[in-house]
């Protein structure tokens, strides 16, 4: 369980971190007065969306760390048999990053108040996934024909269950990147789209760094 | 739809105008949250009626022909499972995190309101398809709660086919439906705040419920990862878990799987879900100690801090789950030391609470009385478990009553009585109406001395060296007659203390149309849930203008000041004598 204990580590960590800085020197007893006057749009400046947004992200990063840490675990028994990747992989690896700088693109396009830009970008970058998540099916695809199937091997499993969660993830994201797609289709403000552009980017990122990491680790073990 | 302010932001309320809307499709904070009560309540009256079961046979072992050995495991999962997942981490975080966060931060709503009224209906499907397992072929998995491949998926074991998928199907939307809850009480928590509400003046009953949402967010994933595995080993024969192993003389397609990996990722979930369950508890009694003692919590910054040290810890105790399991003695030992070192922030708490108790104007009303039977529960479920943290003492111990007992004490019991203190103190905030106070002390007396009578001899009978688990313990040697007349009284307090449960559950109904009106703030308490314009708080808790908080939430018999306590929204002005006064 050493990879989820070092993620749990790191989160708990910035936890305790910040609420030492919260609570240290607060003498909450000897205190009166409406205190706290950074207080404008919630108690913080970050929006509630993108904190939501975090501590999801914390959640998705405990539930990769537990199938790394049971990927660990299980490859240990001697009935393991390591799986040769598809090549096509690198290909989707590819298309996975590229998606990410057009969300990056679209982000920095949204904070200029550039429509167009915000459109164009938004656009590719979901096309982009969508061809990412059919090169995933193809790797399947091309696993299955190989008789690498689901049950034959742990290793099989592993690297099936593994791109599908990572799969999900992804397509949840769609489905929010498909939302806004359709509000900057109907001539909306910019600035209404302007959250849930920067939530997606962040996503994007992260599902990114998750998959970078999952690949690693199916290419070292 | 109007618009209101969440905390200080705008921010557009659903303000629904039909009967469906306002109360079923209902995105109110506090209506979801009484439909979180409303369905762990149930749910727990199904286990209270399956534990009822169990208490029969052993018992009265033999007697009733419908309780067999399948029906009976049966039970014991599914009361298991029931009680602790879908009873009081429901009601905890769902009924009194609902309620009570943004009432107590002082928030119109929680931060995603439709978010979190799918999290509501997400979990009333997680317990319908659980449910439906007692339908299914073969009846619900009988694996024990903690569904320890490769009895929970091969047969032999009752409900190994259809059972097993209902749980784990049931398992997953339940964890879906808690990160879609959870997201909302920490994202409220922290940035829905109203003005000079700041993290030290929050009460300690929000502390409780979000370090125990953090934990939930943290550690239902591992039984996410784990139910998911398993159903795949059971539908689609992969071997995460399952070795190589013959069924009914048959040789299984399975092979190489490691069912202690099963055990790592379940405890892994398993033992934060104590405090998943405990830390709110601690919260809830910490704030009905201080206000029915008409005194501040002793050492506030400890009691916090103690909450923190113990989500943290929780983390890495798990294995002490798994001692009998075998493990490399340094891992027991690493193991063994840190649930002693739990213990240590643990017991500052308790010692807070005695301290608290010191001198306090103790009223004996029925919230009170559940908090210090709470305490006494606690105490006695907290020292065995010290017994059980270490190794030498666990494996002879471990497959016993004696665990049975402790964990019951420690998780069952203890949160149980403080679900009904909180209960008994916030009912006359969503209702108006007080609970009837004559029954509930017969409530709390019966279920606190009737619990003892259950729990204590289990202790007694597990050193003895009755098995647990076990449908019958036959003619044993070394167990002596008196087992049996202990598990004969056993029986019938629990009966006594289930029959009380019901007379609770008849003093909620009765009160919620006969009961007394309560008074604005009955129990003159401090914190600014009480202080809202509309009694009880209607759609948006505020009215026009969000509350100003100005201290913290304990000052109770301030020196000075005109009553012996001062609300958290109270300028200054308005309860300090003037300089001449003095």
């Amino acid at each position: 369980m050493t990879a989820t204990l070092i993620v749990l580590a790191l989160i708990m960590g910035g936890v305790v971190f910040w609420l030492i800085f919260q609570t240290i020197n607060v003498q909450p007893w000897a205190e009166e007065g409406p205190i706290g006057q950074h207080h404008a749009g919630g108690a913080y400046s970050i929006p509630a969306a993108k904190i939501g947004l975090v501590v999801f992200l914390c959640v998705a990063a405990s539930l990769f760390s537990l199938f790394v840490s049971a990927y660990f675990q299980r490859m240990d028994l001697s009935d393991w048999r390591p799986l040769a990747e598809p090549d096509i992989l690198w290909f989707n690896t590819a298309l996975l990053i590229l998606g990410s700088v057009f969300f990056q693109r679209a982000r920095n396009a949204v904070v200029k108040n550039k429509i167009e830009g915000v459109r164009a970008n938004l656009l590719v970058a979901g096309l982009l996934t969508f061809a990412f998540i059919a090169g995933q099916l193809w790797a399947w695809q091309g696993l299955q024909e190989q008789g690498y199937f689901l049950s034959t091997n742990p290793a099989n499993s592993f690297f099936y269950v593994l791109t599908a969660i990572h799969a999900l993830h992804m397509l949840g994201g769609l489905w929010v990147w498909s939302t806004t797609v359709f509000k900057l289709q109907n001539q909306i403000e910019v600035y209404k789209v302007r959250m849930s552009v920067e939530l997606c980017t962040i996503y994007w990122h992260f599902l990114l760094l998750v998959w970078l990491g999952l690949f690693a680790l199916l290419l070292s073990t | 739809m109007a618009h209101v302010a969440l905390a200080d932001k705008e921010q557009e309320l659903a303000h629904p105008k039909t009967w469906i809307g306002m109360y079923v499709w209902s995105q109110d904070h506090k209506i979801i949250g009484i439909q979180y009560i409303i369905t762990a309540t149930a749910v727990g009256v199904v286990a209270l009626i399956l534990s009822g079961l169990m208490r029969l046979q052993l018992g009265f072992p033999g007697v009733f022909d419908f309780i067999q050995p399948d029906e009976y495991y049966q039970a014991v999962t599914m009361h298991g499972m029931i009680m602790i997942v879908f009873m009081l981490t429901a009601f905890f975080l769902g009924g009194f995190g609902n309620v009570l966060v943004p009432l107590m931060c002082g928030a119109r709503d929680m931060a995603f309101p439709y978010m979190n009224m799918l999290s509501y209906w997400v979990y009333l499907l997680s317990v319908i398809v659980v449910c439906a397992s007692f339908f299914v072929p073969e009846g619900p998995t009988g694996a024990g709660w903690t569904l320890y491949p490769p009895q929970a998926i091969t047969e032999g074991t009752a409900g190994a086919d259809w059972g097993i998928i209902c749980m784990t199907v049931s398992l997953g939307l339940f964890v879906v439906a808690f990160t879609m809850g959870g997201l909302n009480y920490v994202t409220t928590a922290f940035q829905a705040r109203t003005r000079g509400m700041t993290l030290m003046r929050m009460p300690l009953s929000v502390w409780g419920i979000i370090m125990a949402t953090i934990l939930g967010l943290l550690a239902f994933p591992a039984l996410l990862v784990s139910v998911i595995m398993m159903t795949l080993d059971k539908t689609l024969d992969t071997s995460f878990f399952m070795p190589a192993i013959s069924s009914l003389g048959e040789n299984l397609s399975h092979e190489g799987g490691s069912p202690i990996l099963f055990q790592h990722l379940f405890w892994f979930f398993g033992h934060p879900e104590v405090y998943i369950v405990a830390l709110p508890a601690f919260g809830i009694v910490s704030d009905l100690i201080s206000t029915h003692a008409r005194k501040n919590i002793f050492g506030y910054r400890m009691m916090v801090w103690a909450i923190v040290a113990i989500g943290g810890l929780s983390f890495v105790v798990w294995a002490h789950h798994m001692y009998v399991s075998g493990m490399n003695p340094y891992f027991g030992f690493f193991f063994a030391t840190t649930t002693l070192i739990i213990a240590v922030p643990t017991a500052i708490k308790v010692y807070n609470w005695v301290l608290t108790l010191w001198r306090g104007n103790i009223h004996l009303t029925v919230p009170m009385l559940f908090a210090i039977g709470f305490i006494f529960t606690f105490i006695h479920g907290g020292i065995t478990g010290l017994f059980l943290g270490n190794v030498v003492v666990d494996v002879p111990l471990s497959d016993t009553y004696f665990v049975v007992g402790h964990f019951h004490m420690v998780m069952g019991v203890s949160p149980f009585l403080v679900v009904f203190g909180g209960i008994y103190h916030w009912f006359p905030l969503l209702t108006g109406r007080m609970l009837n106070d004559a029954m509930g002390k017969i409530h709390f007396w019966l279920t606190f001395l009737g619990t003892y009578a259950i729990y204590l001899p289990m202790h007694y009978i597990g050193i003895l060296g009755v098995p647990r688990r076990y449908y019958a313990n036959g003619t044993t040697e070394f167990l002596p007659d008196s087992v049996q007349a202990a598990n004969l009284s056993i029986t019938i307090a629990a009966l006594i203390v289930a029959a009380a449960q019901f007379l609770f559950l008849i003093n909620i109904f009765w009160s919620l149309f006969k009961g007394r009106k309560s008074p604005r703030n009955p129990w003159r308490a401090t914190t600014i849930e009480w202080q809202t314009p509309d009694y009880p708080p209607k759609h948006g808790n505020w009215g026009k203008e969000l509350p100003v908080v100005h201290r913290w939430a304990y000052s109770y018999s301030v020196p000075g000041a005109k009553e012996d306590f001062i609300p958290q929204n109270e300028p200054p002005s308005q309860y300090t004598r003037g300089e001449g006064d003095v």
